[in-house]
């Protein structure tokens, strides 16, 4: 792959944002480079999931700066955000219960080349292989976590906002997401990863952002992580 | 002569091929009502009002311009449909952030505007509108006349039933509507295009009434009010069918106008209410309707 070779990163500067009056993202600043993988943690309703949604624009009320690359994103509408080659698997996994299995993996258009074909997806996942006429919502949680996943591989997304894949899962399918991103990793992927779980978190990441009331607080290179342990539980714990 | 149940065989046969008719007709109409509400999560109370436009620009490129049946039946649903595209675009969009009762309003207003407006300028009375050359006649079946007209509209109502259903269950685009009916957002952020897709929803649903009003002018004749009377019932057919299922909502509308054709026979004066008694029942009974699923 020699066309990609100035890959665009994502640079979030100042980003405020609302749910209606109430004011959530208070001058959120983070920026990830390409090829990174790079985490939000931080404690439930500080602010990671909203940043993700300003980002796709899903929220539209938000104020500040986002740009990927060169193109500022929050003057786009939101169905051409993707297109720039970032996908987005959203904390609910958004498996839709009218599709199959396979509805729902064909379901986001392709933006651009360089994809997983759905044979790398099965060997990357081989709980989703031959389940394709299955009712979406009928897999596990954790098939459809990797689903949910897989969806965006296939559109060669090359920037992945991924939003606390780990969440309620076992131990086993943890273990096997992980692996998962290692190998997307290696494939040049860029990924924005919100996430509580600090082991599974420095077993992936690059560097951490810690988000408390809608902005960063801290920020931690993931070599540096065991050295700043108690630091980081204070914030995360309750 | 042959009877059933003290009823001569003509005229069951008769009756039973008039609510399939009726049926067809609700079929197709409910159909878009319960994928516009579906998508947009609009009440479209102005669906009547483009049925009776679709009957109306059929009988107004015949009368005018002298443009035939066949034409008709394409241009009409086609012309119905860009009105519809246009209404969404310009107006009823800006009531998607607001409660389902702004729209509701919203198109019911539109519709008795757009029938008011025919009535003044076309008067109430009904327009005759010539059968096609080509299905006239019918067949002597020995206990009844079969007129080639109404089972051509049988026909193609399936047919274009058919169509809708697997459009939506078996296409690309058809998965991205039942997606989109589902979390839109997240639709439109895996990069489609949603708004245009309910624009395209609308125009088409809407299209749809436009094809079955070009189809029943030449059988119910073209009148300001002829959408009115159908609107109440389809609704009640979407009530009855479920909100969900196409399937559901197609064999709804062909059977409620088979039970309406069969009362007509045994009990003709409550063939107008027999609808309402069995939407009471089955709300009785399956509150989500017969297809439906738990929204």
């Amino acid at each position: 792959m020699s066309t990609d070779a100035v890959k665009p990163g994502l640079d979030v500067r100042e980003l405020h944002g609302w749910y209606g009056e109430s004011h959530v993202l208070h001058g959120m600043t983070l920026n990830v480079r390409a090829g990174e993988i790079v985490t939000m943690i931080g404690r439930n309703g500080a602010g990671k999931t909203t940043t993700m949604r300003a980002v796709m624009g899903i929220l539209r009320k938000r104020d500040g700066q986002v740009r990927y690359g060169d193109v500022d994103i929050i003057a786009l509408p939101a169905h051409k955000v993707p297109r720039l080659g970032i996908g987005y698997v959203p904390e609910e996994r958004g498996i839709f219960s009218s599709l199959s299995v396979d509805e729902n993996l064909m379901l986001p258009p392709v933006t651009r080349p360089g994809g997983m074909s759905i044979e790398e997806i099965h060997a990357l996942f081989p709980n989703l292989a031959g389940r394709g006429g299955t009712i979406g919502t009928r897999l596990s949680g954790g098939e459809q976590q990797m689903l949910a996943i897989a969806r965006i591989l296939r559109t060669g997304a090359n920037f992945i906002l991924l939003d606390e894949p780990t969440e309620g899962l076992a131990p086993v399918i943890v273990d096997q997401i992980a692996a998962s991103l290692r190998i997307l990793k290696e494939r040049g992927l860029t990924i924005l990863l919100v996430e509580q779980n600090l082991e599974f978190a420095s077993a992936t990441a690059d560097r951490h952002y810690v988000v408390e009331l809608g902005k960063v607080v801290d920020e931690v290179a993931n070599h540096a992580l065991a050295a700043n342990i108690t630091r980081l539980n204070t914030y995360l714990s309750v | 002569m042959t009877e059933i149940f003290g009823v001569p065989a003509a005229v069951l046969a008769g009756q039973i091929l008039l609510g399939l008719i009726n049926g067809s007709f609700y079929a197709l109409l409910s159909l878009g009502l319960a994928i516009i509400f579906g998508m947009l999560n609009v009440i479209n109370f102005a669906h009547g009002a483009f049925y009776m436009l679709g009957g109306f620009v059929t009988w107004m490129l015949f009368s005018y311009l002298g443009i035939g049946y066949w034409p008709g039946l394409l241009i009409a649903p086609v012309i119905v449909g860009l009105i519809g595209a246009v209404s969404e675009r310009l107006l009823l969009r800006h009531l998607y952030r607001v409660d389902h009762l702004y729209s509701l309003l919203f198109t019911f207003g539109a519709a008795l505007a757009l029938e008011g407006l025919f009535r003044y300028v076309f008067g109430a009375a009904g327009k005759p509108y010539p059968q096609p050359a080509e299905l006239s006649g019918g067949y002597n079946l020995g206990f009844m006349f079969l007129p080639l007209y109404r089972i051509w509209v049988i026909v193609i109502a399936l047919a274009v039933c058919f169509g809708t259903w697997y459009a939506i269950e078996r296409t690309r685009l058809g998965a991205y509507l039942r997606a989109a009916t589902e979390n839109p957002s997240l639709v439109q952020a895996f990069g489609v295009n949603v708004p245009f897709l309910l624009t395209l929803t609308y125009a088409f649903c809407v299209g749809l009434a436009g094809f079955t009003g070009a189809l029943a002018a030449p059988i119910y004749q073209v009148s300001p009010g002829m959408g009115a009377n159908f609107l109440i019932i389809i609704f009640a057919v979407v009530v009855i069918g479920g909100m969900g299922s196409i399937v559901g909502t197609i064999l709804t509308g062909l059977a409620l106008g088979v039970v309406e054709g069969l009362t007509k026979v045994f009990f003709p004066t409550a063939s107008a209410i027999t609808v309402f008694i069995i939407m009471i029942l089955v709300l009785m009974v399956r509150p989500n309707g017969l297809f439906g699923r738990e929204r």
